[in-house]
């Protein structure tokens, strides 16, 4: 799915000095500014899945496969298994620890245990599974406030995030964060943001590292890929467009994908948006925009390796669109009266767990049993994680200082000389400066 | 940037142009596009990008064109840049610097004489300080590129074509502490950024009448410099802010709450704040000197203040 750029482009150098600060020349300006052209493919009707491959031959296709309209047809329409069985157990226990968790949650929110906003990600969990599993530890991923499913996905253990959940001092983000800032530095979770669009920058700010690694410290094997998460709802908001552009413009190594589930809490996206196709805003930026099913983890996947490895090789961002769905409210605070109950219906066909495991049984991939097996292994996880976070003690008061400043220096000299945070006691004091 | 080579620049007109006020002139020759980004005009995503990439490992510069424009990247400044390492549990952290020039100049305009000193201070997780000579500019931009937390850097339009002797050996100022400017006994004048010429003018006929002013640059708007500020007060007992921030809610309003708190029992007077008019800074010159606090003003508030 390259953009035909033309071929002087690819000549990127990559700045191989010893002491780059110094002793650099000035890259050449490939980066800088977009002087390629585009060509257009009619849009295919043919197996989804192959085109990617296919193409990449020819220059520039922005391939697309508009099925909204369509029934669906059954999970995966490719002949070839797509899958060895190791993936496909993969993916499926990621798949149904997601759902379980999110489940759980559901629970614990109720019985009074977790609070605030809590936003579920169940029926969407394809789309994590299919792109997160792909990822190296060392590449990053970027959420939204529907960030359980990632965090898990990336690796961050299900005891941390319950945790975390449950406010304890010993989730991720020391109970400092919640349900809606989860974030690893060990995993390269980069977020967890409130509000739509702001993990976006942060994002492109990721891939920009990689790309600088690679180009100004010399690090020639670095190909660190960022992937950002949002929804629908985001691709109206302006910084949704402005990283386009930059990323398009620089050639970042990220990929924006699209959770498109049709609705930004009450409001659908075809209130909100003038063009729904999401993906189609990628070629205007100069990238390919691709859409793909999203409750459909093997389609997913097949999308999502074309695009990470693109982005491994330095062509820069791929636009992804992900037709999905959640089956719950927006959070657990909405009553969800809005949306029709047809449609929900229609999309509950749809379980990508359901589908997963259909295919995996009729392609003798796995048995009944195997797959059974793992659910109860989920299960035990799943309560494993609340147990922990149950047991785990509240902060105390003296970490409501920690992590204000990485540097304390910064709360400042006190009337008596010296730094407040040179005081022992000060860390149960105020943080006035 | 020779120093440390995951430090580098982005904003709008840095690279080729060289700075909207030259500041990273000719950096982009030495040190290439890359490390000195001309961005797009993005505010809110460059500026956010630069904290995605304080987060994973650089130490970006990112400067505002002018400082006004820094009010588009808020949602990243306030949310991002302030909250990040805590929300994060202590997991990432955000070494960046954003500056740029703002402050009220020659005629420029509401929008492009703007203090937003005021607007950040209260986001938590930030520390804010103001340059107002070349000696300190350079001691405190290497202070902030150093410094893991992330610091907003004001300077001053019109302060960029002073000239001053500064050492050739390597210096860093402290990023909390004010400065000294002249001892006195009389009265503690608390300022920053240009309105320190305006004060050491006023400083010049305050001696000359026979007042003995204390003047102190504050430097670091956040956090404030409570033991030089402190001991100034304690030994003058007359406290003068003179700022050109706008009056509500600005820094000498934080500033004044602060002493009053700290120090209520070594002021001998209540403390004076003179501060910019609370109007959007007119365009004609006239009115644009009535706007900012004037020498003159100064003087009156001293004498007032010493009777």
């Amino acid at each position: 799915m390259a953009t035909a750029f033309s071929s002087s482009i690819h000549a990127i150098q990559h700045s191989r000095c010893e002491n780059p600060s110094i002793a650099s020349k000035k890259p050449s300006s490939a980066f800088l500014g977009s002087t390629h052209k585009l060509r257009f493919a009619a849009p295919s009707r043919s197996a989804s899945v192959c085109a990617a491959t296919r193409r990449r031959s020819s220059s520039v296709s922005a391939v697309s496969e508009v099925i909204k309209e369509k029934k669906q047809k059954s999970a995966s329409s490719s002949s070839n298994l797509l899958i060895t069985k190791e993936e496909g157990l993969e993916l499926y226990e990621d798949m149904v620890l997601g759902r379980a968790f999110e489940d759980m949650c559901a629970q614990m929110y109720y019985r009074g245990k977790m609070f605030g906003f809590v936003h579920l990600y169940n029926g969407q969990e394809a789309v994590s599974t299919g792109f997160i599993k792909l990822l190296k530890k060392e590449d990053s991923a970027v959420s939204t406030y529907r960030d359980h499913v990632h965090a898990l996905s990336k690796g961050v253990p299900a005891r941390e995030v319950m945790s975390e959940l449950f406010g304890k001092t010993t989730g991720c983000c020391r109970g400092q964060g919640g349900s809606m800032h989860m974030f690893s530095k060990e995993h390269n979770l980069l977020g967890g943001f409130a509000f739509i669009g702001e993990g976006i920058p942060v994002a492109t700010g990721a891939a920009f590292s990689s790309k600088y690694r690679r180009e100004v410290l010399g690090e020639a094997d670095c190909d660190h890929v960022t992937l950002a998460f949002f929804g629908d709802g985001t691709c109206n908001n302006g910084q949704f467009y402005e990283c386009l552009n930059l990323a398009a413009l620089w050639k970042l190594p990220i990929i924006f994908v699209v959770e498109n589930n049709l609705w930004a809490i009450g409001m659908s996206h075809m209130r909100a948006t003038s063009d729904p196709q999401i993906w189609k805003k990628g070629p205007a930026f100069g990238m390919p925009g691709v859409h793909v099913d999203g409750m459909d983890v093997l389609k997913v996947r097949e999308v999502a390796k074309e695009a990470i490895e693109r982005a491994r090789r330095g062509e820069g961002p791929t636009l992804v669109e992900c037709e999905t769905y959640r089956f719950r409210g927006h959070s657990l605070a909405d009553p969800d009266e809005l949306r029709d109950p047809a449609e929900k219906a229609h999309y509950a066909a749809r379980d990508p767990i359901t589908a997963l495991k259909k295919y995996m049984i009729e392609n003798n991939l796995a048995k009944e049993a195997e797959l059974k097996t793992i659910e109860k292994k989920i299960d035990e996880v799943v309560e494993d994680a609340v147990e922990f976070a149950d047991e785990s003690p509240q902060p105390p008061r003296s970490q409501l200082l920690d992590n204000v400043f990485a540097d304390p220096k910064g709360f400042g000299i006190g009337p008596d000389g010296r730094y407040r945070c040179e005081d022992p006691k000060f860390t149960e004091g105020t943080a006035h400066v | 940037m020779d120093r440390d080579p995951t430090v580098c620049v982005m904003g709008e007109d840095v690279g080729h142009y060289g700075g909207s006020y030259k500041v990273t002139k000719d950096l982009a020759n030495k040190y290439g596009d890359l490390r000195v980004l001309d961005t797009p005009i993005a505010e809110n995503s460059f500026t956010g990008m630069g904290i995605g990439a304080a987060m994973t490992g650089l130490r970006p510069v990112v400067e505002g064109m002018n400082m006004g424009f820094l009010l588009l990247a808020f949602n990243q400044i306030s949310n991002n840049c302030g909250m990040l390492h805590y929300t994060s549990g202590g997991q990432f952290k955000i070494p960046i610097v954003i500056r740029g020039p703002g402050g009220v100049g020659r005629q420029l305009g509401a929008e492009h004489s703007q203090r937003l000193e005021s607007y950040f201070q209260s986001i938590p997780g930030i520390q804010m300080v103001a340059c107002s000579t070349p000696y300190n500019a350079k001691g405190l931009m290497k202070a902030a590129i150093r410094s893991e937390n992330p610091v907003i850097l004001f300077e001053h339009v019109l302060l960029y074509n002073l000239k001053e002797r500064i050492p050739d050996e390597e210096y860093v100022l402290n990023l909390e502490e004010a400065e000294m400017v002249r001892p006195g006994e009389h009265v503690t004048i608390l300022t920053y950024s240009r309105m320190r010429y305006h004060v050491m003018q006023a400083a010049k006929t305050l001696v000359n009448k026979g007042y003995d002013p204390e003047v102190i640059d504050i430097r670091s708007l956040k956090p404030f410099d409570l033991h030089t500020i402190g001991n100034s007060v304690k030994k003058t007992h007359r406290v003068l802010i003179v700022e050109e921030c706008m009056r509500t809610g600005g820094i000498g309003a934080s500033l004044t709450a602060a002493i009053t708190e700290n120090f209520h029992d070594y002021l001998d007077a209540p403390i004076v704040c003179l501060s910019s008019q609370d109007v959007p800074t007119p365009y004609a010159g006239t009115l644009e000197n009535w706007t900012v606090v004037q020498p003159a003003q100064i003087v009156t508030a001293v004498e007032q203040l010493c009777q």
